[in-house]
């Protein structure tokens, strides 16, 4: 491909959301200067209560991904198995845990926390983790408990997690010594909730054929609605990057440059292997054109009520993608399979979540028999390469798409 | 029209000629260092042998660990398709195949077209393929051709409990210490390997009649544990190792 073409095929919004990022970890590294105080939050923790009390939330699980990316996963990892960690622990927790005390990573370190929120709807590894850190910085740890919704919220859920939240907003108060803002939370929960909105109408975008961008363009734009949730910031950018989209989609630009495939991504990415794995399938014709992963940051979406905010987010919290069980888990990736016109399932079996993990089987099974679409089954590690075999890896999706192809002729 | 297809595996590089209706020739050697050299040497070898120009041959697919490396191929396949491929052109009744080669196994579903409906392969280990058991019969003191028979032979399979194969092999070798019959020792070895294969072909949901291809299929000792794990016979025709060479020449004859 011709130079000019690369540079048309290009998303531009990208750049103005890197300088948006390094913005905000700025902020957040020069946080003590400014009197303001630093929070780091699980990625499914209620970061809203925390915007509206202007204290900067930072994401150990958004450093993760960063690490995978810059390839720097494998030594923390190694560092933290020196420290007696298992290698089976989960490779954000390692890089986290090994990180706070080496100051390596991408940026030198995440800047340090003045308090620790954890919510337990992503998984059971975020309590020992944020224990081992709350000991480590010797700071308040406040833990959101949300217990699985297999089937319904029942109303003990329902009251067990509203009551928590009260706490949450006590424990801000203790710490703060400023009471907690109602008003400003109102606001701020509009806003979450307007982004959440937007960042589903990015995704939506992808339904189109063939598609302006890929679920590799959606794991980049993720950061925003997970780091920036609640404020004015992230609502500019996904307005300029669903006008961008359609822009695209009116210019014919697809994002594979010749899409005769449509697959369905499941699990987080392989951080480290980007590049590769989006090459892998462009030289097949295939987009990636959507993940389960990154629509977990809008698909609570309908518990919301903007209008009264902290009550509904109790639930919407509660259940989240990785919170409720493997039926509802299949039903939400049949939905997705239709609504994007996928020919293709591929899950990634990742070696470090096992929530996600746990149940693939199952969903792939109930796929194969309701969608009857191929469903591939890899096994890697989203931060950690030592999972990964790049020779394994190409035969099986050489061998997918293979399949494909037959079927589609 | 002669076609051929070259499967460059881990441990063998297999080349097969075709034409529209049955396998004129194969042939079979070890890959060695590099791969491109093995391919253009078996190759050559088997037109010498069938006293065929390469002009000739109308299209190559290669396939296999290798095949990335045939630059003389046409097109490059992976053993799934290209096993599925060959298994319905030597059987088209077959629906199920258990694929076991140097260091990978797989089992593969067909439609009753002969097009691969699902596949399973192992992942991260390679406990139970063809390593395996070229670990073991050195360890054993056997030739890597006469474990089947060995293992035909005992009277009561030792219980291998390891499923990695260095770990096994360190068992291995404390049975041998324990003076534990040879013959057991390896129908256990081959139950093992059995059991793992096996888990492929569940996974899957596998459906007879099952043919089964690779290397190992050569070994009687492991059909047997297999067959005796699943509850069902299994096929085994000509030119099993070289299955997927075959394939590879019938998906060429279709370019």
């Amino acid at each position: 491909m011709s130079d000019k073409l690369l540079e048309k095929r290009k998303i531009k919004s990208a750049k103005k959301m890197r300088d948006i990022m390094t913005t905000y970890y700025l902020d957040a590294l020069t946080a003590g200067q400014n009197n303001k105080q630093v929070a780091w939050i699980t990625s499914g923790g209620p970061v809203e209560p925390l915007v509206a009390m202007d204290i900067i939330p930072v994401y150990p699980e958004n450093h993760g991904a960063m690490i995978g990316a810059s390839k720097m996963g494998e030594d923390l990892c190694i560092k933290a198995e020196n420290m007696g960690y298992s290698p089976d622990l989960c490779s954000y927790a390692r890089t986290d845990i090994s990180c706070s005390i080496v100051k390596g990573g991408p940026i030198g370190g995440l800047p340090k926390p003045d308090m620790l929120i954890c919510c337990t709807n992503i998984c059971g590894t975020v309590l020992k983790w944020y224990e081992i850190q709350a000991r480590f910085y010797n700071i308040p740890l406040f833990i959101l408990d949300t217990p699985i919704c297999h089937t319904q919220y029942s109303r003990e859920i329902a009251k067990y997690v509203r009551t928590q939240i009260d706490e949450y907003i006590v424990f801000l108060e203790t710490i703060t010594h400023k009471k907690f803002d109602y008003e400003k939370m109102a606001q701020v929960g509009k806003l979450a909730f307007e982004g959440q909105l937007l960042w589903q109408k990015v995704l939506n975008t992808t339904a189109h054929k063939p598609s302006p961008m890929s679920a590799f363009d959606a794991f980049f734009f993720l950061a925003l609605i997970v780091t920036l949730r609640g404020t004015q910031i992230a609502i500019d950018f996904y307005k300029e990057l669903i006008e961008e989209m359609e822009q695209r989609i009116q210019d014919g630009i697809s994002i594979v440059p010749n899409e005769e495939h449509r697959l369905l991504w499941d699990n987080l990415p392989v951080w480290y292997r980007l590049k590769w794995l989006s090459g892998k399938f462009s030289s097949h014709n295939a987009c990636l054109v959507a993940d389960t992963y990154t629509s977990a940051w809008c698909s609570a979406l309908k518990y919301i009520d903007e209008n009264n905010f902290l009550d509904s987010i109790a639930e919407a919290y509660t259940r989240i993608y990785l919170n409720i069980g493997v039926d509802q888990m299949a039903d939400q990736v049949l939905d997705m399979i239709k609504f994007y016109n996928a020919d293709g399932l591929v899950m990634h079996s990742n070696r470090s979540c096992k929530p996600y993990s746990f149940g693939q089987m199952d969903i792939m099974k109930i796929v194969r028999e309701k969608a009857g679409i191929p469903v591939l089954m890899i096994e890697a590690d989203m931060v950690d390469p030592r999972n990964f075999s790049q020779s394994q890896m190409e035969t099986r999706i050489d061998a997918f798409m293979e399949i494909i192809k037959q079927r589609s002729r | 029209m002669v076609y051929a297809g070259i499967d460059i595996g881990s441990n063998t590089a297999k080349a097969a000629l075709i034409n529209e209706n049955r396998v004129l020739g194969t042939h079979v050697i070890p890959t060695g260092y590099n791969p491109l050299n093995a391919g253009l040497t078996v190759f050559k070898i088997l037109l010498e042998k069938l006293k065929i120009s390469k002009k000739d041959v109308a299209a190559i697919i290669s396939t296999g660990y290798g095949r990335a490396s045939i630059n003389f191929a046409d097109k490059a396949m992976t053993e799934i398709i290209c096993h599925g491929t060959g298994a319905h052109f030597m059987n088209p009744n077959i629906r199920g195949i258990i694929d076991v080669g140097g260091q990978d196994s797989k089992a593969i579903l067909l439609d009753t077209k002969g097009l691969v409906e699902n596949f399973a392969m192992n992942d991260k280990c390679a406990a139970g393929t063809g390593r395996f058991f070229e670990v073991m019969a050195n360890a054993l003191e056997v030739k890597l051709d006469q474990l089947g028979d060995f293992s035909l032979k005992a009277d009561k399979p030792s219980k291998i409990s390891s499923i990695c194969t260095v770990f096994a092999e360190s068992e291995v070798i404390s049975m041998i210490a324990g003076q534990e019959k040879r013959e057991d020792i390896i129908a256990g070895i081959h139950e093992s390997a059995a059991a793992r294969v096996a888990v492929l072909a569940m996974k899957i949901k596998i459906k007879e009649p099952v043919m089964m291809t690779g290397g190992v299929a050569k070994n009687k000792g492991m059909i047997a544990a297999l067959e005796k794990r699943l509850g069902f016979e299994l096929i085994v025709e000509n030119f099993a190792q070289e299955n997927g060479a075959i394939g590879a020449a019938v998906l060429a004859s279709r370019l």
